[in-house]
């Protein structure tokens, strides 16, 4: 058991530390949730990539480093200490592109990574909707054969980002008459701006458009944009969702750095006592998630599949962050209601983290069940 | 970086569990709460057989040469299984001999802790705690218990302390004060027990608070204590006594307040350790209980309100095991604190939450749950208690955490 890096990952750091501190934009991009700031943060994407620091753990060929997980989770600290911004190409590299590497074609992966790598192409998730969100297997929108494809038609709805991204990919139902609802669900990637789809941008609780909802009609999806085998769809999008809840989707590196911010904004503030205890417990956090992480990474890299493991993780950095976020609101006092700092973008931000990437209650269930042995109750 | 328990680590694990499943525990911790030593002795002769309080004992001093990370391995298991006894504090009490520039002491005391023969208990000094001063990004401090200078606000009121002192010239020492912390006039440290000083057969003392840079006090092999003297803890296992000055004199000077340092580094990580594995027997024993009482015609752990408890336990359990482990790799004041927080708040979460789903059974004495129960509320304030240890956390450097 030890904690040391590498001599090869500490230079990677140097390096990756060297580079932001030289590139990170000195005063912060608009928010991502705006057209403005969408455009902005597509540009860093595209300055990421030139040097390739945009998808580190990638294959080179897509426009990685190959530095593995451990090599993703330095530069990940470095990143947030840095003070760079938030990713908009996160859900495409964080969700579709490990279920590309692991379920996708030769083709596909070639297709569809380098423009993500680069911000060219922005992915947004179409897995819920109206009718189905915890209890997703329920989904309605459906895919019918056609010559050479698809027809894809149906509502999705909390679409992160798809008010200005480009492509999306989601789950629909390929076979209507199969016993299970898990059954017969096909996973399929589809151009936001072909024919048949309509976005609605949808707005969260500050009103900027950071979701949408996504009508689709008779949407044509040719074959080579299913991922794995028709039918198996669900199957594929569990392994994405442990991703998503696990190790890629918020990484240590960020709380880290955020936690460090706090602290230095209570200082800042004369050091209350009152908000002492959360202070401390918010650095304690940060390296609890560290560490927890550093541990999953390292039975990752042992064989081990991260499975339900991953719903620890959600609960903790989810409540996390917004405990995190609330202190800092508390500190800024009379300021604490201004909607102009990163801590109220930070804040409404991290009021959705219990309820996407599955809810908290559902990954509770999934714990006590799966990681606990406790008998299922009833759904 | 591999920040997982490697084969052999996880075996000594198993093994150490084994054997005190073996030993039936309980009914060793009912005799040891009447003050009955016989099978806690006995107990105590295995659990040394095993190596505990060889592992991080050099060899020359006939111990194993391990580190913190095996001492955390055992101390886990040891709380799993609710062991009784001055464990902790025998451990802390070998750092703190081990600190010393003067070997004699060592020498002279260690080969019967090392083998289980004799036993030790000590006052932990919180004042001798101080923020670590470690390079920022260094995950890999060395000698992280090397007392760091210490900021005491000399404008602070209160901070002197009214101790009596064995060296009236010197009594006005101030207490070292952690930052966004204040001790009330007239403070005493806490942590003035020293457990089961009674059957302990070693007894060590710092009778003054300690200064700093550097701190300079006395060592002291206190007298002996009558079992009358006991003060009862909340934990009935866990019996706490005063030790009376004086005694004789073992060690003097700087070097006793880093080993002292050390001393309480070590202590506060075993204890960590001990909480955590109290914790993980409260969850064990509350899943194989809701598993197995029905009401309403199914298991009550089929309830989602129960599951989300338990699950919100596992949850609190497994990211203290990573601040834990992740504090004895870097043995860093400020690490050690925060796994002293977060695993004993996660035990006495777990506590809360195993009475509640244990029903009426959880809140009888005579049910074996109850000696971990009291247990997660005792290691809480045990060798610095969460405000203390969060202060800590909060005046180290600015480091990345
Ligand atoms: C900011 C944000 C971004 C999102 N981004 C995306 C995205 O990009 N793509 C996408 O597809 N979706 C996205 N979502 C949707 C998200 O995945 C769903 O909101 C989530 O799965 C919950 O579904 P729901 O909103 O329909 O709530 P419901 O499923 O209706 O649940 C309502 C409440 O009931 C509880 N509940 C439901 N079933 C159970 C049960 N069995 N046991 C206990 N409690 C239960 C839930 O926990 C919740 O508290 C996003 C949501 C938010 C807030």
């Amino acid at each position: 058991m030890d904690l040391a890096f590498t001599e090869e990952e500490e230079a990677f750091r140097t390096e990756a530390g060297a580079w932001l501190a030289a590139h990170v934009p000195g005063s912060p991009l608009p928010s991502l949730e705006t057209a403005e700031g969408f455009a902005a943060h597509r540009a860093w994407e595209a300055e990421l990539a030139a040097e390739r620091w945009s998808v580190v753990n990638w294959p080179a060929r897509y426009g990685g480093r190959e530095t593995g997980l451990i090599g993703w989770l330095v530069f990940e600290e470095e990143y947030w200490a840095a003070g760079a911004p938030g990713r908009v190409g996160q859900n495409g590299i964080s969700l579709l592109a490990p279920t590309l590497l692991d379920h996708g074609t030769e083709e596909q992966r070639a297709r569809v990574l380098p423009p993500m790598a680069t911000g060219e192409v922005v992915w947004a998730q179409a897995w819920s909707e109206p009718e189905a969100g915890s209890d997703l297997a329920s989904l309605r929108s459906k895919a019918v054969r056609t010559d050479g494809g698809w027809r894809v038609s149906g509502q999705k709805t909390w679409s992160s980002r798809a008010a200005f991204a480009d492509r999306a990919f989601g789950l629909f139902r390929s076979d209507p008459g199969a016993p299970k609802p898990h059954q017969g669900l096909t996973y399929l990637m589809f151009d936001l701006r072909a024919p048949g789809v309509t976005v609605r941008p949808i707005g969260r609780l500050d009103g900027k458009p950071a979701f949408a909802e996504l009508f689709l009609d008779e949407v044509f999806v040719p074959d080579r944009d299913v991922i794995g085998e028709p039918g198996e769809g669900w199957r594929i999008a569990m392994s994405t969702a442990g991703n998503e809840r696990g190790l890629m989707l918020r990484s240590p590196g960020r709380f880290l750095a955020a936690a460090d911010r706090l602290r230095r904004l209570w200082r800042q503030q004369g050091s209350p006592p009152s908000a002492h205890d959360r202070v401390a417990d918010a650095l304690i956090g940060a390296r609890a998630y560290q560490l927890f992480t550093y541990a999953a990474a390292s039975r990752f890299l042992e064989g081990a599949s991260l499975g339900p493991e991953s719903s620890l993780n959600k609960v903790f950095w989810s409540e996390y962050d917004i405990a995190l976020h609330e202190t800092a609101l508390d500190l800024l006092g009379d300021e604490g209601e201004s909607a102009d700092s990163d801590w109220a973008e930070g804040y409404v931000f991290s009021l959705a983290g219990p309820i996407y990437a599955g809810t908290n209650e559902i990954q509770r269930d999934i714990v006590a069940e799966r990681l606990l042995g406790l008998p299922k109750g009833r759904r | 970086m591999r920040f997982v328990l490697d084969a052999g680590q996880r075996a000594f694990a198993d093994s150490l569990d084994a054997m005190l499943t073996a030993a039936g525990t309980p009914s060793v911790v009912r005799e040891w709460s009447r003050g009955e030593h016989g099978s806690g002795r006995a107990l105590w002769s295995r659990i040394a057989e095993a190596g505990v309080f060889a592992l991080t004992v050099p060899e020359e001093y006939g111990g194993l040469g391990a580190g913190p990370v095996e001492l955390v391995v055992a101390f886990v298991e040891l709380g799993r299984h609710a062991v009784p006894g001055p464990l902790v504090e025998t451990v802390a009490a070998t750092a703190l001999l081990l600190g010393l520039d003067d070997p004699g002491p060592a020498e002279r005391l260690l080969p019967t802790l090392t083998s289980g023969e004799s036993t030790a208990t000590l006052v932990p000094q919180q004042a001798t705690f101080a923020p670590s001063r470690r390079p920022a990004r260094s995950p890999t401090a060395s000698r992280a218990w090397d007392v760091p200078p210490v900021a005491a606000p000399a404008e602070s009121p209160g901070t002197s302390s009214t101790r009596t002192s064995h060296r009236p010239a010197e009594s006005t020492h101030r207490t070292p004060l952690l930052e966004g912390q204040t001790l009330p006039a007239g403070a005493r440290a806490p942590g003035p027990y020293a457990l089961d000083a009674d059957m302990a057969d070693v007894r060590l003392t710092t009778p003054e608070p300690l200064t700093a840079p550097p701190g300079t006090t006395d060592l002291y092999l206190a007298p002996a204590v009558r079992a009358a003297e006991v003060h009862r803890s909340l934990d009935p296992a866990r019996r706490l006594f005063r030790l009376p000055p004086g005694g004789e004199l073992l060690a003097s000077g700087p070097q006793v307040a880093g080993a002292a340092a050390h001393a309480l580094a070590t202590g506060r990580l075993a204890t960590a350790a001990q909480a955590l594995g109290v914790g993980l027997a409260l969850l064990d024993r509350t899943v194989v209980h809701v598993g197995q009482r029905s009401q309403f015609g199914v298991p009550v752990g089929s309830f989602q309100a129960v599951k989300h408890r338990l699950a919100d336990a596992k949850i609190a359990l497994e990211f203290a095991r990573a601040v834990l482990f992740g504090a004895a790799l870097t043995m860093a004041a400020a690490d050690v604190a925060a796994a002293k927080v977060t695993a004993c708040e996660a035990a006495y979460t777990t506590a809360r939450t195993a009475l509640q789903l244990h029903g009426a059974i959880g809140y009888t004495a005579e049910y074996d749950l109850s000696l971990w129960l009291t247990k997660a509320r005792a290691l809480r304030t045990a060798w610095g208690g969460p405000r203390e240890c969060r202060a800590l956390v909060l005046s180290g450097g600015d480091r990345r955490w």
